[in-house]
């Protein structure tokens, strides 16, 4: 029991942490922000969980995706589409030329609903598709790539492009997704209509509580032997493979992982934000989540949360007074953070903490810190001064 | 009463070229179970090269490499590792980001797939063969110390406990003690004759004082072809050898 | 979507031929891109993401020439295309100079950091444009020797500008070769990106040829700028449009091989063209990009790969 407190929480110290977050999440922000901004908040909470799996993907192994807009997407679409069939049911639809349908099907001219959504008519089989699917296709995309040890630049650029390919597959083909405006108008689930201020809170408080979870979750695999593999592969691949780990499963299970969870905030997205479109999907969100994690800390799995409500609250305030500088802020962002403060905010935080260590220990004498390690002889030569 | 010797390596035909260079050419080489082969010759002759190959770092072009008599040639590294045989590299190749007893820990051949790992425990067994391994190669009071603040010399003496700690059949060692001040050579010497038990070691190195020490057999490379093989002695003897790499 | 039956055996000629030369330009525009980027990729192990920003700086270049121009001095008129060319390569390369100086040379050893920052210098650029020039797209008054077409047959339409963006990038690009494989700057080039260690230590000052090498990369994007002109207008993310294409051409040719990326690049604007025709418009684009990546996967190290001992 005490490993398992001290493997998921933490210890001590991470049980604070976890602490802390809940408080600001379930009490500060909820009393004193009105639902409209807390809805807010709940939206930026999606994009964290994109940003606390890039901390396992990018942070722990060093692998950079610059797509995990793809899984967001897909997980939000899978969501979308459950919500969509629900709101169109015969009746809401009586008007169209096809009752039944979606209206952008109906606009498109389909008479027949199409071979991908009908499943989406079960909420268990959204709700497993939601985690499911995007695992599922980041195993197959990792599998292709990381078993051809393509790594590195190569492997971030052409998540970028698969992420550019997605976007403009699913804008080109309105009819099947909706195309560019994407799927909107969805107004309940299971007969529990999801816009009502009632709704918002409660789509909040499972956002936050699964948030947490997802950060419980990947505590625990981090402080399992894959951490540490993990954490060596980071430092020398190669390496890593002499010591009898097939490198490239652990990047397909990360890879895997991380893209469950930024599917499952895209299926929160769109419950709390009533929409999903292809502007979710693409490069430009995808690299916008990577400094959600950036400057949280991009190994600090609690810096991911604080992060990304950081930069987007910045960038909403920004947004209504200084449009036009609001991306200069941006690009700045991307450049200090790489260049002047790798470790973002956790960094900051631990920095600080550390100064403030060495102030309480300044009343005691200092011991030199020594740089090398002294060799320490045996004592049969030391006896016999070095030689045999 | 004659021991048989059982041939744990055979190397035959063995080629590999780079764009035209052949850096080992038609290379036999067999290493018996329990023997102690050092590799040596001047720069360039292909030494590192076989290692390589062994390993699997390096694609061979021909030939085949038998280890307990399953062909080597195309499979993938971490499986060559798990088959038996441990490769210590000629920089020392320690995970800097990580401590003395986690470096130790993940050399621990059991549990090494995915799953595996998830459901690793750091049960007591392993827990004393680490502490038992860091106490042989000189690291017992360095165990929570990160691999980055060693020393060269300890650096090298980790890479070799986490070699250990792989119990492989076959050991291989790039130049072991290259970097390493007298006392901390001594160390090693006596460090390498005890984990000799048991075990085929193949070792590549420069130091001639060293080699005799340790050596029961030698080979000498010279162009990725075998120049002679024998005992210190008869080594020193041979004329090409002399030529090529011992001087007069 | 136009059936392939629906046409007859002439048209279908007709139709692979404009389409053809329709795919020049594009594989023009992404020669002269994908060639400063292989040259920068190739010789540092940097991807410069705000490289399509550099072509948008280059495209600008010739507008404001074009501007200035026609308002201020129209007696030079017809000459100042090849001038504003020259221009925006020049204004290009000195401010990639200073980019290398304030910002890549800190971060060689960390290519995946740099794809950020460089990703973060692309937006500064974007918003520079846009606050500059506003957010509508320009075009610069192309000079009349480059407007018509001229016609081979009666259904062949071979636009002029089209020809002309070709000969300039085959022109450069031959340049190029030229200059990395025949002179002595080149040849430091080569030897850094061979054996850093042992340049430096013959006296080759790497951190100068890095700063030429990615200028000369930049300015090269500007007269990928300049070509861009003659094809669409310019707006702030004009560059953006074809950064990825540009990456996928430069590994799929093979890096460091500069046959690799000329044959990458016809390829690929040539597989895009075609297919923009017989599909709906981004499907076009779809195909082609997964048919790259697809390939990609199979074969990692490109067309042309490099026979270096790793």
């Amino acid at each position: 029991m005490k490993k398992f407190y001290q493997n998921v929480f933490g210890g001590t110290q991470g049980m604070i942490g976890i602490i802390l977050l809940a408080i600001l999440l379930f009490a500060v922000l909820p009393l004193t922000l009105d639902i409209f901004r807390l809805n807010l908040v709940g939206k930026y909470l999606t994009y964290a969980f994109v940003a606390v799996g890039l901390v396992l993907l990018w942070g722990n192994s060093g692998v950079l995706s610059l797509g995990q807009g793809i899984f967001f997407g897909v997980g939000g679409y899978c969501m979308a589409m459950f919500l969509k069939l629900e709101a169109s049911s015969v009746e809401n639809t009586a008007i169209q030329s096809t009752p039944g349908i979606p209206d952008f099907m109906d606009w498109n001219q389909l008479t027949q609903l199409p071979a991908m959504w009908v499943p989406f008519k079960s909420l268990p089989f959204a709700l497993l598709a939601v985690v499911l699917v995007p695992s599922i296709l980041a195993f197959i995309l990792g599998a292709a790539m990381f078993k051809r040890r393509v790594g590195g630049v190569y492997f971030a650029v052409i998540t970028q492009a698969l992420a550019l390919i997605l976007s403009l597959g699913i804008d080109g083909n309105q009819g099947l997704t909706g195309g560019r405006n994407g799927i909107t108008d969805l107004r309940t689930l299971l007969g529990w209509d999801i816009r009502t201020q009632s709704a918002q809170y409660v789509l909040y408080f499972a956002c936050g509580i699964l948030l947490i979870g997802c950060i419980l979750l990947s505590r625990f695999v981090l402080s399992t032997r894959v951490g540490r593999v993990l954490l060596a592969m980071k430092d020398r691949e190669d390496r890593v493979r002499f010591s009898g780990y097939d490198v490239a499963s652990f990047k397909v299970f990360i890879f895997s992982l991380s893209a469950g969870m930024a599917g499952l905030g895209g299926a929160l997205f769109v419950l709390q934000v009533g929409f999903i479109s292809p502007s979710l999907v693409g490069i430009v969100p995808s690299i916008e989540m990577v400094i959600f994690a950036a400057v949280g800390g991009k190994m600090s799995l609690l810096g991911a949360v604080y992060g990304t409500l950081a930069v987007n609250t910045g960038k909403s305030l920004f947004s209504e007074t200084f449009p036009q500088l609001w991306l200069f802020a941006m690009g700045g962002l991307f450049i200090a953070v790489v260049m002047l403060f790798p470790n973002g905010l956790a960094g900051l935080w631990e920095s600080a903490r550390d100064r403030l260590k060495k102030m309480k220990a300044q009343k005691r004498p200092e011991i030199p810190a020594t740089g090398s390690v002294a060799v320490p002889v045996p004592a049969e030569l030391a006896e016999t001064g070095g030689k045999p | 009463m004659t021991v048989k010797k059982e041939i744990l390596l055979s190397i035959e035909d063995l080629t590999v070229s780079f764009d035209g260079f052949k850096a080992v050419d038609s290379l036999n080489l067999y290493v018996d179970r329990n023997e102690l082969r050092v590799i040596i010759g001047p720069n360039g002759a292909g030494k590192t090269t076989v290692l390589d190959l062994i390993c699997g770092k390096t694609r061979a072009t021909a030939g085949s490499i038998k280890f307990k008599d399953r062909e080597l040639l195309g499979m993938q590294e971490h499986k060559i590792v798990r088959s038996g045989i441990g490769r210590k590299f000629q920089t020392p190749s320690i995970y800097e980001n990580l401590t003395v007893f986690e470096n130790l820990e993940i050399s621990y051949p059991s549990g090494q797939s995915v799953l595996g790992c998830l459901a690793f425990r750091r049960s007591a067994a392993v827990i004393e063969r680490i502490e038992k391994v860091a106490e042989m190669v000189f690291l017992k009071d360095f165990l929570e110390i990160e691999g980055a603040f060693l020393s060269h010399g300890q650096k090298q003496w980790l890479e070799i406990g986490m070699l250990l700690m792989q119990d492989p059949e076959l050991l291989m060692l790039d130049e072991p003690v290259a970097g390493m001040s007298p006392a901390e050579r001594e160390q090693t010497a006596v460090l390498l004759n005890k984990i000799c038990e048991n075990r085929s070691i193949l070792i590549i190195e420069h130091d001639m004082e060293f080699v005799q020490r340790i050596a029961h057999k030698v080979t000498v490379l010279h162009l990725g072809k075998i120049l002679a093989e024998g005992s210190m002695a008869d080594i020193q003897k041979n004329e090409k050898v002399q030529d090529v790499y011992l001087g007069h | 979507m136009p059936l392939l039956a629906a046409y007859t055996a002439e048209e279908m000629k007709s139709i692979f031929v404009m389409q053809g030369f329709a795919g020049l330009s594009l594989f023009s525009v992404l020669l002269l891109m994908a060639l400063g980027l292989a040259i920068i990729f190739g010789q540092m192990g940097v991807v410069n993401l705000a490289h399509g920003e550099f072509m948008a700086l280059g495209a600008y270049m010739v507008y404001l020439c074009s501007e200035l121009t026609h308002n201020q001095f129209p007696a030079l008129a017809p000459y100042y295309f090849l001038i504003s060319i020259v221009v925006a390569f020049v204004v290009a390369a000195i401010v990639g100079t200073f980019v290398e100086w304030g910002m890549i040379r800190f971060l060689y050893k960390r290519p995946l950091d740099t794809l950020l920052a460089t990703w973060g210098l692309s937006l500064i650029m974007q918003q520079a444009f846009r606050s500059i020039f506003g957010a509508r797209e320009v075009t610069p008054t192309l000079p009349e020797w480059l407007m018509g077409s001229f016609k081979p047959t009666e259904t062949i339409d071979i636009p002029i500008n089209g020809v002309f963006v070709m000969a300039l990038s085959l022109v450069l690009t031959g340049l190029v070769a030229l200059f990395i494989f025949r002179s002595r700057t080149g040849l430091h080039m080569r030897a850094t990106v061979q054996n850093r260690a042992m340049s430096s230590a013959v006296g080759i000052n790497t951190a100068l040829v890095d700063r030429f090498t990615f200028a000369m990369g930049c300015g090269i994007a500007g007269v990928a700028g300049a070509a861009f002109t003659t094809i669409g207008s310019t707006g702030p993310d004009s560059g953006s449009r074809y950064i990825v294409d540009t990456f996928l051409v430069v590994v799929f040719g093979g890096t460091g091989s500069i046959v690799g990326t000329i044959v990458s690049s016809f390829g690929i604007a040539q597989g895009q063209s075609i297919s923009e025709f017989f599909l709906e418009g981004t499907m076009g684009k779809v195909v082609t990009l997964m048919g790259i990546v697809v390939i990609l996967m199979l074969r990692p190290q490109g067309l042309f790969p490099s026979k270096v001992r790793s």
